[in-house]
């Protein structure tokens, strides 16, 4: 029987942006509701485009931000109330870019030994022995100790950077995109560190990534994003062979297999990312949606449980019509999504002829 | 007949850097065919970025180049001046960058960025100008094009700015278009219908496209050609099927392990590791530039210079002393494991 060591329930996250000079400030939902369960030992893949809120619900469940409502828990305990080092201990981060979240004029040494350090280690003579254990075990020669982070390669400070988040033992690593700063080879060699790592310590990861592909290798169950919202969770077998959410279904769509002669897909999806000061009406997925019906832009789509998870559309409601016409709608609608406005493809319309003429 | 756009010869760029000279291309060979693409792929630091900015002559001033050919439309286009190269960039010649929110200038509208090229290389006037920079923008995906162009940069989505870096450089209709990484900045959604806009563009314009990428996932469904870059130099050559389906140099071999790729490699599984890194491209080099990081290298592989040779008719090579048929069993091998 597995724990959750994770909890979100109904989290959301409303940062106030300025609106642009004089004109105030604008709530910007970046997480808007998410609820999750992170059991002990999986692998959860967070995946969307950039600005659905993945890295803000990470940094929610580190403890660096404070949810606006609802409550984080970590092996139970609320995030906001236990003590910033307890949660430390049990939770590291693993950042996106190697070259930035290194100290660059603290040595190798001190950047993996700091966690002990804060952490009030009682034996500062083990330290050093330790520090090089952990290195030994990451794949870092001990001649680096002394060394500082410009003299390493990418992949290699990737590597303090896990070096330094497992030293302190944590149960869970948050990875939010491990390898995307870094060559597909070292990624490789990373992805399959990680997993090492993760039979050795018996560790729980959450993945945050773009790179489908790689999600699809590490992850045992997924959850993915749109505009703030889990719109569909599942294990990654069954979201990977069968997506049930349309915007999953895009998603897995845009992946690009190193297989030749297949050529580029067609997505239909328009190409805005909505902004997420002005989210669309109902389901915000629907302006991108190639199947969208009429309710899609008036309602909140319901949440739908499964065997796998859930997903939250409108598709897979009990009341729903089916959508008969819905396939070429939505391509219309999509296009229009481009840049949102209808009315200037009249006016384009014109231009184009007078372009024609020129000719 | 097809019509040879581009054609170069033994390409080699050197940069001073304070340690030596950093030899960072090392006489490459390619051509590219009117209405092909031909994608250039490695990693970091091989090579791939300065080759594009070679052949527009945009390199820094501590970079020399020197080629045995470098003919554009069966013009010599390596004695040209800074006058007469200008006159190709942009008209003959157009570039589209990995950063769309830096190779925009964020002082000028996009209408007017957009117009400048137009206006540098044809006897137009301001509105013609203005009109074939709305008809590209409608082009490239972008509705309401003549109210964007009133905007600034800033006021674009990266996908957005990256339609408009295309329409960019297809203002004077290039014979020639080089795309060094146009969607790494990009989410994969987005990357996906820029590819899309960009094939559909070429083939509607009958354009050439050179393009540098890092993922291989890219070349494969996008590339005419292939040409694998390691080090500064081509260690393999062909079509995307044959270099796809049948690669041959280990490097290759090596990389299309590392790559998960979905329904193909078992989760979870050890992906294929190449060890090592990259070696340092100051000083003279010999023999194999990859034999530091190859499982199959052996004493030959240090004496001088590695010739290509052939693993497919049709114009499919490999920089490898091993012989065709033994890095065809290399790759049975790799692909049991």
């Amino acid at each position: 029987m597995s724990k959750s060591v994770i909890e979100v329930a109904e989290a959301t996250k409303t940062f106030m942006i300025s609106a642009g000079f004089m004109r105030g400030k604008m709530p910007l939902h970046a997480v808007n509701g998410v609820s999750i369960d992170v059991q002990q030992g999986e692998v959860l893949g967070i995946v969307g485009e950039s600005g659905c809120g993945k890295t803000t619900l990470a940094r929610m469940m580190l403890g660096l931000l404070d949810p606006t409502s609802g409550a984080i828990k970590v092996n139970g305990q609320p995030v906001d109330n236990v003590d910033r080092l307890e949660v430390a201990r049990q939770l590291q981060p693993i950042f996106q870019d190697p070259y930035s979240s290194l100290n660059p004029r603290k040595s190798i040494g001190d950047i993996v030994t700091l966690p002990l350090k804060v952490q009030g280690d009682p034996d500062p003579d083990t330290w050093k022995r330790r520090a090089e254990e952990m290195m030994e075990m990451v794949g870092l020669p001990s001649r680096v100790y002394n060394n500082f982070p410009s003299q390493l390669s990418g992949g290699q400070r990737q590597r303090v950077a896990i070096a330094r988040a497992l030293i302190n033992r944590p149960e869970i690593v948050i990875c939010d995109e491990p390898t995307s700063a870094l060559d597909v080879s070292v990624q490789s060699q990373i992805l399959n560190l990680l997993q090492d790592l993760r039979k050795e310590f018996g560790l729980t990861y959450i993945i945050i990534s773009h790179n489908l592909a790689v999600v699809e290798h590490m992850a045992t169950r997924v959850a993915v994003m749109y505009l703030g919202r889990v719109v569909e969770q599942a294990d990654t077998e069954t979201l990977f062979k069968s997506p049930k959410h349309p915007y999953t279904e895009a998603l897995l769509g845009s992946v690009l297999t190193p297989v030749p002669g297949l050529g580029v897909p067609d997505t239909h999806l328009g190409a805005a990312y909505p902004n997420p000061i002005d989210p669309p009406s109902g389901c915000t997925f629907h302006p991108r949606c190639a199947k969208v019906m009429d309710c899609c832009s008036k309602q909140f789509p319901p949440t739908i449980p499964n065997k796998h998870g859930f997903v939250e559309c409108h598709l897979y409601s009990q009341d729903a019509k089916p959508p008969k016409v819905a396939a070429k709608r939505g391509r219309a609608a999509a296009k229009k999504a481009v840049n949102g406005s209808g009315a200037a493809q009249k006016k384009s319309r014109k231009t184009r002829a007078r372009a024609s003429r020129r000719k | 007949m097809v019509e040879r756009i581009l054609e170069v010869e033994r390409l080699s760029v050197d940069i001073q850097v304070p340690a030596g000279t950093l030899r960072a291309v090392q006489g490459i060979n390619f051509h590219v065919d009117r209405g092909e693409t031909l994608c250039i792929v490695g990693e970091s630091g091989c090579g791939k970025s300065i080759t594009a900015l070679s052949l527009m002559n945009l390199l820094p001033s501590s970079a020399t180049r020197t080629a045995d050919k470098l003919e554009l439309d069966g013009r010599e286009i390596q004695n040209f001046d800074e006058r007469q190269m200008a006159d190709l960039r942009g008209d003959r010649l157009a570039m589209i960058f990995q950063e769309p929110m830096t190779s925009l200038n964020p002082a000028y509208t996009i209408g007017n960025q957009l117009e400048e090229a137009m206006l540098r290389h044809r006897n137009v006037s301001r509105s013609e100008a203005r009109d074939r920079a709305v008809f590209l923008l409608e082009k490239v995906g972008i509705t309401g094009a003549r109210g964007r162009l009133k905007q600034y940069p800033h006021q674009l989505s990266g996908g957005l700015r990256q339609r408009v870096m295309i329409a960019m450089s297809l203002m004077c209709g290039p014979d020639l278009i080089i795309a060094d990484e146009p969607t790494t900045a990009l989410d994969v959604t987005i990357q996906a219908q820029i590819l899309h806009l960009l094939a559909d563009l070429q083939r509607e314009f009958n354009m050439s496209l050179i393009l540098i990428t890092h993922d291989l996932g890219i070349v494969a469904r996008v590339a005419d050609r292939v040409a694998v870059m390691y080090a500064g130099e081509f260690v393999e050559t062909g079509t995307a099927d044959q270099v796809f389906n049948r690669p041959s140099h280990p490097y290759t071999q090596g990389l299309l392990n590392c790559i998960p790729i979905p329904g193909k490699t078992k989760r979870g599984a050890h992906l294929g590791a190449i060890p090592g890194i990259v070696p340092s491209l100051i000083g003279e080099m010999h023999g194999c530039h990859f034999a530091s990081r190859c499982q199959f290298v052996q004493d030959d592989c240090l004496k001088g210079k590695i010739a290509f040779r052939e693993a497919t008719k049709g114009g499919h090579q490999y920089r490898c002393i091993l012989s065709s048929a033994e890095s065809a069993r290399n790759l049975k091998k790799a692909n049991a494991a």
